[in-house]
């Protein structure tokens, strides 16, 4: 066993226990907001370190998984936020431990108007 | 004059993702996904960005990116400290905070690497304001929230994006 694939398979293997940690904090959170927070930070660093774990093992494929986790570090975030607007828009509440919610008030504000 | 300088740029940037993504030696190859690559940057002439030019710029790109990473592994590490523990610690709550970017693309990345970061999530922009959730709110009020979440990225995007 090489050394590179040694540390590819590490880096894999943390990359794969972030990916498991997110899916426990999308199972154990109470409403979609904190749901969406474990499912979107998890993802994108989880698919950055598998995909770099692959390109330091086939160091010949380094080039593509650079250009792969450019690309989701770019769209990951714009797909969530899109979720969790469309989310607050369509008027699914926050949980009952949430403390202030500014947009509903600026919301109700505007229909007053 | 700018304008051409936007289109040869582009197509540079996209003839060299092609190269990268199927290292081919072939210079006819090359030669047909520049060809494409150039029709494609005319087709999108009007919505192309100049490149960053100065060096004070680049530079802060650089450090920003790294800043950016350094913050992702911090909110992985508070992601995975929280949903180990038998009861969640959260405190969420919807915060509104002020930008003082001008540009679309400084608030386009302002509000992807809040995303990002440690306990936060954009859900929607109006204008300069953004509405945050926040998984631990410590400051429930406009000034203080800017304050904590964006401040920090706001230093470096503003001299990037002018």
């Amino acid at each position: 066993m090489s050394w590179n694939s040694l540390l590819g398979s590490i880096i894999t293997l943390l990359g794969s226990i972030f990916l498991f940690l997110g899916a426990l904090g999308v199972y154990r959170m109470p409403d979609l907001y904190n749901r969406m927070q474990a499912g979107t930070k998890s993802t994108t660093l989880g698919t950055m370190l598998t995909l770099l774990g692959i390109g330091i093992c086939h160091y010949e494929w380094l080039g593509q998984v650079l250009i792969l986790i450019i690309f989701i570090a770019l769209t990951n975030p714009i797909s969530s936020h899109a979720l969790a607007r469309a989310a607050h828009f369509k008027g699914i509440p926050l949980t009952a431990k949430s403390v202030t919610d500014k947009l509903k008030e600026e919301e109700s504000k505007a229909e007053v108007l | 004059m700018n304008k051409i300088v936007k289109i040869v740029f582009s197509t540079i940037v996209l003839t060299l993702f092609y190269f990268i993504w199927t290292r081919t030696t072939s210079v006819n190859n090359i030669l047909v996904i520049a060809g494409l690559g150039l029709f494609v940057s005319i087709i999108y002439r009007n919505y192309l960005r100049s490149p960053i030019l100065s060096p004070k710029k680049i530079a802060y790109a650089i450090f920003y990116v790294f800043y950016l990473f350094i913050e992702i592994i911090k909110a992985n590490i508070d992601v995975a400290l929280r949903v180990i523990k038998p009861v969640i610690p959260i405190n969420p709550g919807i915060v509104k905070v002020k930008t003082k970017l001008k540009s679309p693309m400084g608030r386009l990345l302002l509000t992807s690497s809040i995303t990002l970061t440690p306990g936060t999530l954009t859900v929607d922009i109006d204008g300069d304001t953004l509405y945050i959730h926040w998984i631990d709110v410590k400051d429930k009020e406009e000034s203080g929230a800017t304050e904590k979440i964006v401040s920090n990225f706001e230093k470096y995007l503003e001299v990037i994006f002018g």
